[in-house]
């Protein structure tokens, strides 16, 4: 498999090389798409996008190169972070084009919004869980155009009727099997054929599948076991320098002092840039830049959020979550059905900031230079960064060359351009290359953090316990305003409201409204899901005490309202068996359910937990059941919600930023805990197989977890938790 | 100052503060990116090499006290029996996501497996808990340190 990655990703199979082999053929000209109409993703001329192609390469439309070597590339859309891209879009690919998953090599694609765009997102963003969902139909068309034209060119060669031929594994065959040419023999002729006509090129039924929903193997395993993948701290350039930063701890804070002087001194340190928000010292290696920078003595003007503290922060969204915002769903008649409700239920809940804390420091190589500017790291966002640097820069977008990478952990941080903005800034004052590499406290204090909520929900239950009404208000900041305003519309921040104003069940009268807070001296931003890891927490513990002040059993009760809603009933039956629900538990131990449809997908956890006489938590099992409609891999899904559901298990075990004069109080893996392996819970995941349209997988079970424990807690201890992360202190049994 | 070392077999010289960490000397100064580096105090794992066929944290090992010992690295573990083993079951049991993680996963896994051939849950779990993975790949890890080991 080691063949199948993009040369730029791998160690010893250098880019250069690549380049050197390459020389002198220029950019691939001959293949226009003019007259194309095969859709929006093969709008722009090829031109744009190959660089560095032999001559007679065959290449449809934005995805595909196949040389006259026989080479196959996916030019892929989406960066990989772990979430198995390379994998289930090649096998999108693939599976079209009638080529083996091992015989296609991946190659970053470049920002072209006409060619690449994710159209969940509208931008060409790796986010969302929304890659197979994007790209389920433009990738398996693309494949089947290539096909398509690659059998007619083996037609034109023998001189037969192209229906009498077949393609499998990158060979076309003639009716009688005995005249076979290959892909890369066929390229060049099939480079000169005109595109077939529009997008009705047949696509497989999916009972023909071969490869999708196969357990396939990942295909970038092999250089990520023994050291070989580069990822963007891994970038190593001729004259390269490696500068690390110390950034104001204080939001528009500005510097006050620095003493060069004793950064200079210490061995192999180059120089010290000073941009005012940032001071970044330039050595010849990270370990010489570290000691500079400590040497550096720097101090700081904080500026006017130097007060800025989280007492200050939570006291504003109580203030303002007092207010009615706006409207995000209105049903029936709320205020009537709580007038008239046998029973009344109010609860506020809370959940905190949240850095991303990916493996992978920030970190970003620049190289300007007079004319243009090339730039080196792992990106979810290349457009956003490409626009960015250019507006920064006044140089032309086609001046910015991204060099995209694979990413140590993404969760959102990298939807964000900051990094590579102020390694910009520093590379304007370094001659030659400058890979700028933040500090693990760096990265931790200058996040940009999930929002910190606060929801105020109220419901009215009949005589019989049922919901007749539900008001859930939701503050805290828009990260989608920010992002990008086009989507912030009546203000409402369609992220922050997802799975809050369309809870699964039947709620005949609803309201739902959404109350924009931005807090000073804090940055917000995307993280592995926003809206929903926080909505279905909230909604999830809400039903919940539903069912307790209705005396019911939590499974019993939501099933009670799912009648109208088949598939989110489905998951939650099949969590419930497989967690074996309503099987007596020791003294101690409880069990949670959660339900959600989020990214797509519908999906239902039971977490059994055991809960110490000091509150101490241990998660003893988690059980998923999903439905995500057609599925590329199911071992890659089963990894998702292994890795999801730690991811959001963490945070709601330990995961909190705090500010405390203008900083953030956290800063390493000591104080910012991640989960370790003495801590995880066996997961297990159930895969309901169906027709559905694809449905995102990345952030679902990230979202989900935290409901399920806390209902499972409640159930062992009878103690509500309405504000994340657990607090064991209040978990004591004395308490 | 120059420092000769031993690394993954071949010798190399080096010309840095005694207290330069090993992580960036492998690193920066001689291009071996495979070490990760993931939080500077020793808290995640991400930098583990071996030193004398221990397992060390790169990040807090000043390159002065490294002295005749033998380095090995991600780059070389698996020309060790143990190291061979854990990439073929990483490889089998599909444990990667990102990745970023993983060489330091696989260089403690393989100080365990030097140490414990059969290693029990108690044992994965003392030796392991020293590696931070944000992906969550822990249960796969644990797997296939057994798949590896043959328990």
């Amino acid at each position: 498999m080691d063949e199948l990655i993009l040369k730029d990703q791998a160690a010893g199979q250098t880019a250069v090389s690549r380049r050197d082999f390459l020389q002198g053929t220029g950019l691939l000209l001959g293949f226009a798409l003019s007259g194309a109409s095969t859709g929006a993703v093969f709008a722009a001329p090829a031109s744009q996008v190959v660089e560095n192609e032999i001559r007679g390469t065959f290449a449809p439309n934005g995805f595909i190169r196949i040389n006259p070597t026989g080479a196959v590339t996916l030019v892929i859309p989406m960066i990989e972070m772990g979430q198995g891209v390379y994998t289930s879009l090649s096998m999108l690919l693939a599976e079209e084009l009638e080529v083996k998953l091992d015989q296609i090599q991946v190659q970053h694609a470049p920002p072209n919004h006409a060619l690449y765009v994710n159209s969940i997102i509208g931008i060409q963003n790796t986010g969302g869980s929304a890659s197979v969902r994007a790209f389920w139909t433009p990738l398996r068309q693309a494949g089947a155009v290539g096909r398509s034209l690659l059998v007619a060119a083996a037609a034109k060669r023998w001189n037969v009727d192209p229906a009498t031929c077949h393609a499998k594994d990158g060979i076309v065959f003639d009716a009688s099997g005995s005249k076979h040419l290959s892909y890369g023999e066929l390229a060049e002729v099939a480079a000169k054929l005109p595109m077939p006509n529009g997008v009705k090129v047949k696509l497989k039924d999916p009972k023909d599948f071969i490869l999708i929903g196969t357990r396939a193997k990942r295909v970038d395993s092999a250089i990520k076991v023994d050291g070989r993948a580069l990822y963007g701290i891994d970038t190593r350039l001729p004259g390269i320098k490696v500068a690390t930063v110390a950034i104001s701890p204080v939001l528009g804070g500005k510097l006050k002092s620095v003493d060069e002087k004793a950064a200079l001194a210490v061995k192999g340190v180059r120089q010290v840039v000073n941009i005012d928000e940032a001071v970044a010292v330039v050595a010849d290696h990270m370990g010489a830049a570290k000691k500079g920078l400590e040497a550096a003595a720097i101090a700081w003007d904080d500026g006017p959020n130097g007060k800025v503290s989280n007492a200050d922060i939570v006291k504003q969204l109580e203030e303002e979550s007092k207010n009615p915002g706006a409207v995000a769903r209105n049903v029936g008649d709320v205020g009537k059905a709580l007038a008239e409700a046998a029973q009344r239920i109010d609860a506020i809940y809370q959940v905190p900031f949240l850095a991303h804390a990916a493996m992978e420091p920030m970190n970003c190589t620049v190289h300007l230079q007079k004319d243009r500017c090339q730039i080196w790291v792992g990106t979810q966002a290349p457009t956003i960064t490409q626009s960015q640097v250019a507006e920064l820069t006044g140089l032309p977008n086609d001046a910015i060359k991204i060099h995209n990478h694979l990413i140590g952990g993404g969760f959102g941080r990298r939807l964000e351009a900051d990094g590579t903005i102020l390694a910009v800034k520093i590379a304007k004052h370094v001659d030659g290359p400058v890979k700028v590499i933040w500090s693990r406290e760096e990265d931790i204090q200058h996040d940009m953090y999930r929002p910190y909520y606060l929801d105020r929900l109220s419901a009215g239950l009949d005589a019989a316990g049922k919901p007749i009404a539900w008001t859930h208000r939701i503050a805290g900041s828009s990260v989608m305003a920010r992002y990008y305003p086009p989507y912030f519309k009546d203000g409402l921040d369609p992220d922050a409201i997802e799975a809050g104003a369309e809870p699964p069940y039947a709620l005949p009268n609803i309201h739902v409204d959404y109350v924009r807070v931005e807090p000073p001296g804090v940055r917000t931003s995307w993280w592995r899901g926003v809206g929903p890891t926080h909505n279905v927490f909230v909604v999830e513990s809400f039903i919940d005490e539903l069912a307790h002040a209705a005396k019911q059993d939590p499974v019993a009760y939501r099933k009670g309202m799912l009648g109208h809603n088949p598939r989110a009933l489905a998951v939650l039956s099949l969590a419930a068996e497989k967690a074996g629900w309503g099987l007596p538990l020791a003294a101690g131990h409880g069990r949670g359910i959660s339900v959600q449809f989020a990214y797509g997908s519908y999906a239902s956890q039971v977490a059994e937990v055991e809960v110490a006489p000091d509150g101490f938590v241990k998660v003893k099992r988690i059980v998923c059941a999903v439905d995500c409609g057609m599925y590329v891999n199911p071992d890659t899904i089963e990894a998702q919600v292994q890795g999801g559901t730690l991811f959001g298990l963490t945070a709601t075990l330990h995961g909190s930023i705090t500010f405390r004069d203008g900083r953030v109080e956290q800063s390493n893996f000591d104080n910012y805990l991640p989960m370790r392996i003495d801590e995880v819970p066996v997961v297990e995941t159930y895969l309901i197989k169906n027709a559905e349209a694809p449905g995102g997988i990345g952030e679902a079970p990230t979202a989900i977890v935290s409901a399920a424990v806390t209902n499972a807690i409640f159930a062992a201890t009878g103690k509500r938790v309405r504000s994340l992360p657990i607090d064991t202190e209040s978990l004591k049994s004395s308490s | 100052m120059a420092f000769a070392l031993k690394i993954n077999g071949t010798s190399h010289e080096v010309d840095v503060d005694a207290d330069t960490p090993l992580l960036w000397v492998l690193r920066d100064v001689l291009a071996m990116t495979g070490t990760k580096f993931g939080c500077g105090q020793a808290l995640c794992g991400a930098c583990t090499v071996h030193v004398d066929g221990r397992a060390v944290r790169s990040c807090q090992t000043p390159v002065d006290s490294v002295g005749d010992s033998a380095v090995t690295t991600i780059e070389a573990v698996g020309r060790t029996p143990q190291g061979a083993a854990l990439q073929k079951a990483w490889l089998e049991l599909e444990v990667v996501q990102c990745g970023y993680c993983q060489s330091g996963q696989i260089m403690s896994a393989a100080a365990l497996l030097k140490d414990a051939p059969r290693p029990t849950d108690d044992e994965i779990d003392a030796a392991m808990s020293g590696n931070i993975c944000r992906c969550g790949t822990y249960q796969r890890i644990r797997a296939a340190i057994k798949h590896a080991a043959g328990v």
